[in-house]
């Protein structure tokens, strides 16, 4: 029995490598500014969907995914782990969404992908930590949601057996299939590149990606069509357009600010002994310690 | 109608901290936009369960006591607490930022077309003039969470859709007794006649919460290590050190990320806050996240081999060097220099 999975993933900015031009004025991530990662959570997802293809021949993988056209580099990226194919939608229109448009965005191209088995998703991504848009996709789609899954355990035509990782403990769950299932960061991770399927994808592209391409692609897409990546922008998924980007977004930034330490009277002091044992007397003396 | 709404987080019929502590805030807000504080249990066996939320100053406990609403799955539960808001309109509504809160709240503010703000450091009421159209909003609800990595801090509100939703970790907030003799009345919900069949196509099977086998809001003493601790088994200076002094052992999100520390230990925005009376930095650098998480220490003392980390600017002493070295010390001065 094969399956029909699909993948939500986001391109995030590594929240760990952080320059000065990261924010716009209006409050916004200037996503350009900086380097561009495949979520980590999201790829635990594509894992726990490429373990299920290998166990049961004739499953899809595909990845959906909303951003800028260059966004398209993780649906490549995961194409090269084992994913069938994807779908970037890009669209100035959907500059600035908060979390509520972004999930009524990916939930109109769901629809769209509709009737599939399974929908999985990392928890969270780490530009924002907020792990809203899963659960907002799921509602919008209409369907159920498990949600910090440490590992699928098992998976029929039906149904899905998920455990989850809780603060202090974890449950197992089932629940009927199509579902949403968010996958935590203590799953498996994603296996690497595979160096076939590399080959196979490396010119994997979507149309925007074709037109500033500087070789002639068109003999090799009609020859090879897998490697097209779909494009939709807004106009393809038919949407209210009060509900999308900033627009659509409930929630707005009233201000930003940047981090000031406030100065406090500190003592410096070095490895010597002398200020080790100076420290330490100080502790015991102010009952801090001891 | 328009009041101060809180989820009720319940393991079983115990009711989590963290609910305690947002009620106390919650209490804080209702009082200032002059309004009442309102309690949402879904649950079973919840007989009484109101007594022990009055004396955080709750005027309201709404109550479905139905013995599908235990454990919880997300459906039922999204589908009262919706009905409930539909029929209300609370002005603000807050949840715990747990497995189950961050689990729930996206739902419902998809359902209500809500905003939500995750993991909030800081609640507070404040007024709003549109940059655009010169709107003005009275008495919002001030969303204040570091963000981006913890370089920034944002204020986010929600000026046009009610009710307003955020969610706080546990710890972030502090948990008191408003009056211990205040009492309110009870709400029943009949839940039989709100839920549907199609809420219930996910079973629990199975089910294992412990304990928490670690402290770290309740001890007095934190030894926290970062990245820069440098490995696993470089850890094991801090658990020394924190048990000679009597401390717990923790660590910032980058060591849990890198494996060096459970992640139960991880003190931060996206992870345990805590207020001891000596926080000890090992190899922190001080991203807002993670002093988010611990600001609050009542002294703090920094050590690291940078001498320009952020941390330093909060820390009461900075030690510059290298911990395998000054940790040594610290333990063989005590040892010799108390009982």
């Amino acid at each position: 029995m094969g399956l029909k999975i699909i993948v939500l993933a986001k391109q995030v900015p590594d929240t760990r490598n952080v320059g000065q031009d990261a924010m716009k004025s209006d409050g916004t991530v200037n996503r350009a500014a900086l380097p561009a990662i495949f979520n980590p959570e999201d790829l635990h997802a594509l894992e726990q969907a490429l373990v299920i293809k290998d166990a049961h021949p004739g499953t899809t993988v595909e990845i959906v995914t909303m951003g800028p056209p260059r966004a398209a580099e993780i649906i490549r990226e995961a194409m090269y782990r084992g994913a069938d194919g994807g779908y970037l939608l890009t669209d100035r229109a959907f500059a600035g969404s908060d979390t509520l448009a972004t999930s009524y965005t990916i939930s109109l191209a769901i629809k769209k992908l509709m009737p599939f088995d399974l929908l999985l998703s990392g928890r969270q991504a780490i530009d924002g930590d907020t792990a809203q848009v899963g659960p907002q996709v799921a509602d919008k789609v209409g369907i159920p949601q498990i949600t910090y899954a440490e590992e699928i355990v098992s998976v029929t035509p039906k149904d899905i057996t998920v455990k989850r990782r809780l603060e202090r403990g974890y449950e197992v769950v089932k629940a009927t299939l199509p579902t949403l299932v968010t996958v935590h960061s203590s799953a498996v991770e994603c296996r690497s590149r595979n160096s076939k399927l590399t080959m196979k994808y490396k010119h994997a592209k979507t149309v925007s990606e074709l037109q500033e391409a500087a070789m002639d692609y068109e003999g090799m897409m009609k020859t090879r069509p897998y490697l097209q990546i779909t494009e939709w922008t807004a106009d393809d998924l038919n949407p209210d357009s009060q509900s999308l980007g900033l627009l659509g977004s409930p929630t707005k930034v009233k201000n930003i600010e940047n981090v000031v330490f406030k100065a406090k009277e500190t003592v410096d002091l070095d490895t010597s002994e002398k200020d080790i044992d100076f420290l330490m007397r100080e502790l015991i003396a102010n009952h801090i310690i001891g | 109608m328009n009041n101060v709404f809180v989820y009720i987080e319940l393991e079983g019929t115990e009711i989590a901290d963290v609910s305690l502590e947002l009620l106390t805030k919650g209490k804080k807000l209702a009082t200032q936009l002059n309004k009442k504080l309102e309690a949402i249990c879904l649950g079973s066996k919840l007989d009484g369960i109101e007594k022990e939320l009055y004396p955080y100053g709750v005027d309201v406990v709404h109550i479905a006591d139905d013995s599908r609403l235990t454990p919880y799955t997300t459906l039922p539960h999204n589908r009262i607490v919706c009905d409930l808001f539909e029929k209300e309109k609370p002005e603000i509504a807050l949840f715990g930022a747990t497995s189950l809160g961050r689990d729930l709240a996206p739902r419902v503010c998809s359902t209500t077309g809500s905003g939500l703000t995750a993991d909030c450091t800081s609640l507070e009421i404040g007024d709003h003039t549109d940059p655009k159209t010169k709107k003005e909003y009275k008495d919002l609800l001030y969303q204040i969470r570091p963000a981006f990595g913890g370089n920034i801090i944002a204020t986010i509100i929600n000026p046009d859709t009610r009710p307003q939703i955020a969610t706080v970790r546990e710890g972030v907030m502090k948990k008191e007794i408003a009056d211990a003799t205040y009492s309110g009345k009870v709400k029943k919900i009949d839940a039989k006649s709100i839920l549907k069949e199609e809420d219930f196509v996910i079973q629990v099977i199975e089910r294992q919460i412990e304990k928490s086998k670690v402290n770290l809001k309740g001890a007095p003493i934190v030894v926290a290590g970062g990245y820069g601790v440098g490995s696993k088994d470089n850890f094991k200076l801090l658990y020394e050190l924190a048990h000679v002094l009597g401390g717990e052992v923790a660590g910032s999100r980058a060591a849990v990320d890198a494996g060096y520390v459970e992640h139960e230990r991880q003190v931060g925005q996206t992870g345990v806050t805590v207020r001891p009376k000596l926080y000890i930095a090992c190899g922190i650098s001080g991203a807002v996240q993670h002093t988010a998480g611990m600001a609050e220490s009542a002294m703090v003392i920094a050590i690291n081999n940078d001498q320009d980390a952020p941390i330093n600017a909060i820390a009461d002493y900075t030690i510059t060097g290298d911990l395998n070295d000054i940790i040594p010390k610290m333990i063989k001065y005590y040892k010799l220099n108390t009982k």
